[in-house]
């Protein structure tokens, strides 16, 4: 596989029967993923959408044998469904809801702690798209036709312009090995370097776009990790260079509010990790081109 | 979303944290009134706008008398304040906050931030009060002391010990300490705070500690459980028309510039700023209508950017995913028809069904300009502006 989903991965969806997930699964089931069944406690038992209903993710997984869940959960009740998820075994959990308070999340990654690293649930967002391996399967929001089967992985926090750069890639012909979103809340499940530790690791990723945006340590923290670790080039683009300081711009975690959070650091920072940065962010498919051109 | 001085202590006293005999006023008579009641021989008005720095800026004036009182209430209510922190614009005074004065011995700073490197509760204390965070990590970062929560436990009192030692505390204000920063670590937690800050906190000359000033900011996604919390916004402190944008379920922050933006998602939008400062225009705002961009948020947008009298012309970029760029492009139409379209309009449409999105875009006999590329669309954008800014008429160069 690319990395955290393909077309064998066994997916349930938390929240199965609203409106928004309803909407989703049928989209996700037509583009390929194994959908296996969903979880809305007090519902267990019937069928939505000819998939099997359960009351807690423990009955779905054990019927079900699924590996993935996704999860359209309402804010309020997001963390506990979250939380739910990583003690019933479930490896991958990518969380589409927006609006998770902040310490909810830090309960919900002080909770994972307790289990071994390599035993622990990977948690995708909150507040993303979801994670999309073109060709093989997708769990998430995205219109999975923009993005053409390849090589390349992407990892950002914004939905709309993570498709704005797979859809200029395919326009020049360049595939997508598997795109990440992870969200643009200020505290969330894997962070820029977690996401580049796997696309490092995956024989199915010959290069990396990242696409940062103002606000929170992440994107140094992934510098380091690429001048450190990282064999395979990396192409990036920060969002927000026109940003002010100390406005948040739609996204919870994008405010400029320490030292190292603009843009314009951010894009230094990497630079320095030898990273290459897009110009602009009209110029990442053209970027991620002359990057191959070099190496042919 | 953030809360004025006087809430942020009255909040706080409900903590255990202790602070000075104050009362509100909306009048100069209320000022003076809150004086007497008060007591004492020396009180200071202090203006409450959401901002810091207020001092440098005139809003905080100490008083001998009550006739002193009155004076600076009448010359501060009303008034428009502007501070290191507020925009050019300023924030207009409307409450008044009056406190005895206290007779200070020395001075610390004391705050809790949500630090996204540790994603834990970070509370961080010097001695070198009075003084902005910035400020003390850049001249004195030695007096710094920051101690970061365990979220299964919480704060514990041997790391508030360990704050007010590092303080300098004498061991007489230590259990006094103790109390005051396990309160307002408990009202962090327990209000869903996202910053809680005390500065300066002083020890004052009858040898007690005391929360000078106070400043919370809490987070916006859990004001849905904290009721107690929601009902102090204070729609006067925002800019009026992010208020009007958040009332109707749109992002949206003003900004200088004349090219107003319209665009679904949050890094979408500010990619699609860069470009237009890349191709030499500066955005008016941001705005985000969210992933749908469905007739109605259309139009709504539209209503707000023209509301702006600085925009000149409009960007409107969507990419359509699950969504459609046909049924985005007849919500565009629709909302031509429904809205006063002053300024040329630029369009750039991409993802799904785009040449139908395109085409009834023209078909529609509207002056719209049609761009394919976000680079495009900038440029056009800007060229667009510049036309507006010169008298002629862009709005023929419709494809």
């Amino acid at each position: 596989m690319s990395i955290l989903l393909d077309q064998t991965t066994p997916v349930i969806v938390q929240g199965i029967t609203g409106k928004i997930a309803s909407f989703h699964i049928e989209e996700m089931a037509a583009y390929g993923t194994k959908v296996v069944g969903g979880v809305t406690p007090g519902k267990g038992g019937t069928v939505h959408l000819s998939q099997p209903v359960f009351n807690s993710v423990k009955d779905a997984v054990r019927d079900t044998g699924a590996k993935a869940s996704l999860l359209f959960v309402p804010p309020p009740f997001a963390a506990d469904a979250i939380m739910e998820a990583a003690d019933a075994g479930i490896e991958v959990c990518v969380s589409i809801t927006d609006g998770i308070p902040a310490r909810d999340m830090i309960q919900v990654k002080r909770y994972m702690r307790r289990y071994k690293k390599e035993q622990r649930m990977r948690l995708i967002g909150p507040n993303c798209a979801g994670v999309i391996t073109p060709g093989e399967a997708m769990m998430g929001i995205m219109p999975g036709h923009i993005y053409m089967p390849g090589r390349i992985g992407i990892v950002g926090r914004s939905g709309t312009l993570g498709y704005e750069a797979a859809s200029q890639m395919k326009a020049l012909g360049i595939g997508v090995s598997t795109s990440v979103g992870i969200g643009g809340d200020p505290i969330n499940g894997s962070s820029f370097k977690d996401v580049l530790e796997l696309f490092e690791a995956d024989s199915e990723t010959d290069a990396v776009v990242m696409i940062g945006e103002i606000g929170g340590p992440q994107e140094s923290e992934a510098a380091t990790f690429i001048r450190d670790h990282m064999t395979k080039p990396v192409i990036a683009y920060v969002a927000g260079l026109t940003a002010p300081k100390g406005r948040r711009m739609g996204h919870a975690g994008a405010i400029i509010s320490a030292f190292g959070e603009s843009a314009g650091e951010k894009v230094s920072i990497l630079q320095e990790a030898g990273v290459i940065v897009a110009p602009t962010p009209s110029d990442i498919g053209a970027t991620v081109a002359s990057v191959f051109a070099k190496a042919a | 979303m953030d809360i004025h001085e006087y809430q942020a202590k009255a909040l706080l006293s409900t903590f255990g944290v202790p602070i000075p005999r104050g009362g509100l006023a909306y009048s100069p008579e209320q000022a003076a009134y809150r004086a007497r009641e008060i007591g004492g021989d020396s009180w200071v008005v202090k203006a409450q706008i959401h901002s810091g720095a207020r001092g440098k800026a005139g809003g905080i004036r100490f008083c001998q008398d009550e006739n002193e009182v009155w004076d600076a209430a009448d010359a501060l209510l009303g008034k428009r304040l502007v501070t290191q922190q507020t925009e050019p614009g300023g924030k207009v005074v409307y409450r008044l906050y009056v406190e005895a004065v206290t007779k200070v011995a020395r001075e610390f700073y004391l705050g809790f931030v949500l630090d996204r490197q540790t994603e834990r509760v970070m509370v961080v204390a010097s001695k070198a009060g009075g003084m902005e965070i910035e400020e003390i990590s850049r001249e004195r970062p030695e007096t710094i002391v920051r101690v970061s929560v365990e979220p299964a436990v919480g704060m514990q009192a041997f790391e508030a010990r360990e704050i007010a030692f590092a303080l300098g505390l004498e061991a007489g204000l230590v259990a006094q300490a103790v109390e005051t920063i396990l309160g307002c670590y408990r009202a962090f937690r327990d209000l869903d705070a996202t910053m809680v800050e005390i500065n300066p906190l002083a020890v004052t000359a009858e040898a007690g500690l005391i929360a000078l000033d106070a400043k919370m900011a809490f987070d916006d996604n859990a004001l849905f459980r904290r009721p107690e919390v929601s009902e102090l916004r204070d729609k006067s402190q925002e800019d009026h028309r992010e208020t009007r944008a958040m009332d109707r379920g749109l992002s949206y922050v003003g900004l200088d510039g004349s090219i107003g933006c319209i665009i679904n998602g949050a890094g979408l939008a500010m990619a699609t700023m860069d470009m237009i400062k890349h191709a030499g225009g500066e955005p008016a705002n941001f705005l985000d209508i969210g992933g749908g961009a469905t007739p109605e948020r259309v139009i709504k947008a539209f209503n707000l950017v023209l509301s702006d009298a600085q925009v000149q012309a409009i960007l409107v970029n969507i990419f359509a995913g699950i969504n459609r760029c046909d049924w985005v492009a007849q919500g565009i139409v629709q909302a031509l028809d429904k809205v006063d379209m002053v300024v040329p309009l630029v369009v750039r449409l991409a993802g799904t069904n785009v040449d139908e999105g395109r085409r009834i875009l023209e078909d529609s006999g509207r002056p719209i300009i049609a761009a394919t590329t976000l680079a495009e669309a900038a440029e056009q954008a800007v060229a667009a502006w510049r036309g507006a800014q010169a008298g002629g008429n862009v709005m023929g160069m419709a494809s």
